[in-house]
């Protein structure tokens, strides 16, 4: 028996939105999806018109439909944007290469300028020879840090005056969730804006933010669109994946949770009289840091000085450290471990 | 054949990443007209003759691994009963992962 489509256009319906529960046939579905997406971008005051806009492309299901859905958007509602993509190579041979070619693919297709940066170019290493040296058990750590870096750079280089990354959903109702399991009081206040930015940092932003996973995936393949879909071969991150499972277990029972736990997020505010990391800047790089030193920063010394745990874990043990080599540049000194 | 079934052809399609736990992207099947056909017993089915390993990946209990979403014919399986629905020749089901990075 066929359902019909809920907005009563007279078309059966192709899906079950997950967000509110309607049926919708495949028209009615791309309208509300870009709607919404719409919807979001301008509630939430992300643009301006003639702004210089970077989609973190990854070649990924949500990078893929962000870029596709920007693009739309920007034509059919004139928002005035100079659209780029903007991808990071890890250096993951396997991975990211085969990945590169669907952002490649995409640059072709929706006709927009595509800046790619390596970690290679931007710190001398790639993810492989990270792997090498630390194995797989902090890698993770390595590549989350420096991508993060990696986008800033790249934006800056594009002269971008915003970059949106293709966190859905799920994404944040995950790192919501992660952000509780961890105790981390200072992620936890921020991990739900829509837009970040540091003073002097480029503006990030999410227009993805209230989107469904499974919406962006039936978006995509209704639409054609291709995209790599292939788990990173350095990442297990298991914990991340028992908060995921946990996550789709409850959306199986009740899909509205994914959206409960983002309100959640973002209501929450933190007392005063907390300690709160302040942000900063790098003494060493410049960018945007809570610490003295930024992550990447000590992370890439500890790489460059063959003691690659330095910076994973306690950030007081690798802050000794790095002063103690300040200090001493150019005298010979073991340093116990 | 005593059962009063037909065997049943159907096309399996596996994407999204989905596609990684078996040999096959596309497969065409013909099963066995022994009894009738739900997508619940399908799911099984190929548990049991099509996955290469780590079953937990596609199935658990008795449905898809949440994350994992199936159409058949292009259709939400989620309309149509879900495990419940009762496959008919020529059928298309389609598994599509969502739980890979992006």
């Amino acid at each position: 028996m066929p359902v019909p489509c809920s907005a009563k256009c007279g078309k059966n319906a192709t899906l079950k939105r997950p967000k509110t529960g309607d049926a919708l046939c495949k028209e009615c579905f791309f309208w509300a999806f870009e709607m919404e997406v719409h919807n979001t971008i301008v509630n939430a005051k992300l643009f301006q018109r003639g702004n210089k806009v970077a989609i973190a492309a990854s070649g990924g299901k949500d990078s893929t439909v962000l870029a596709y859905v920007l693009k739309l958007l920007n034509e059919r509602y004139d928002y005035g944007l100079d659209l780029f993509l903007l991808s990071v190579d890890e250096g993951i041979t396997g991975y990211r290469d085969d990945s590169l070619q669907t952002v490649k693919q995409n640059k072709i297709d929706y006709e927009m300028p595509l800046k790619i940066l390596s970690y290679e170019e931007l710190y001398g290493w790639t993810m492989d020879a990270i792997v090498a040296q630390v194995g797989r058990k902090n890698n993770c750590t390595f590549c989350g840090v420096f991508r993060r870096q990696a986008l800033d750079r790249g934006a800056a280089l594009l002269g971008v005056d915003c970059v949106v990354t293709g966190h859905n959903a799920d994404d944040i109702a995950e790192t919501v969730l992660m952000n509780v399991l961890r105790g981390d009081i200072a992620r936890l206040q921020r991990c739900t804006s829509i837009i970040t930015a540091g003073a002097d940092s480029i503006m990030r932003c999410k227009p993805l933010k209230y989107t469904y996973e499974k919406e962006i995936v039936m978006y995509a393949y209704f639409k054609r669109l291709v995209y790599f879909s292939t788990e990173c071969i350095f990442a297990p991150n298991a914990y991340r994946g028992h908060a995921r499972m946990f996550l789709k277990d409850l959306e199986k029972i009740r899909p509205s949770s994914i959206m409960d736990i983002i309100h959640s997020g973002e209501r929450l505010s933190v007392r005063d009289g907390i300690k709160m990391p302040e942000r900063r800047n790098c003494t060493r790089c410049g960018f945007v840091s809570s610490q003295e030193i930024c992550k990447a920063c000590v992370l890439l010394e500890g790489l460059n000085r063959g003691l690659p745990r330095l910076g994973i874990g306690k950030s007081n043990k690798a802050k000794l450290l790095l002063a103690a080599t300040t200090e001493d540049r150019g005298k010979k000194k073991t340093v116990d471990f | 054949m005593t059962s009063g079934y037909k065997d049943l052809s159907i096309t399996v399609e596996f994407r999204g990443g989905a596609e990684l736990l078996f040999e096959k992207k596309k497969n065409e099947l013909n099963l066995p007209g022994d009894e009738e056909w739900t997508l619940r017993r399908l799911l099984f089915w190929i548990r049991d003759n099509l996955l290469k390993d780590r079953p937990e990946l596609f199935l658990l209990g008795d449905t898809v691994r949440p994350g994992i979403l199936v159409l058949v014919n292009d259709e939400d399986w989620e309309l149509l009963g879900q495990g419940e629905y009762k496959l008919k020749p020529r059928d298309t089901v389609l598994f599509i992962s969502t739980l890979h990075g992006g």
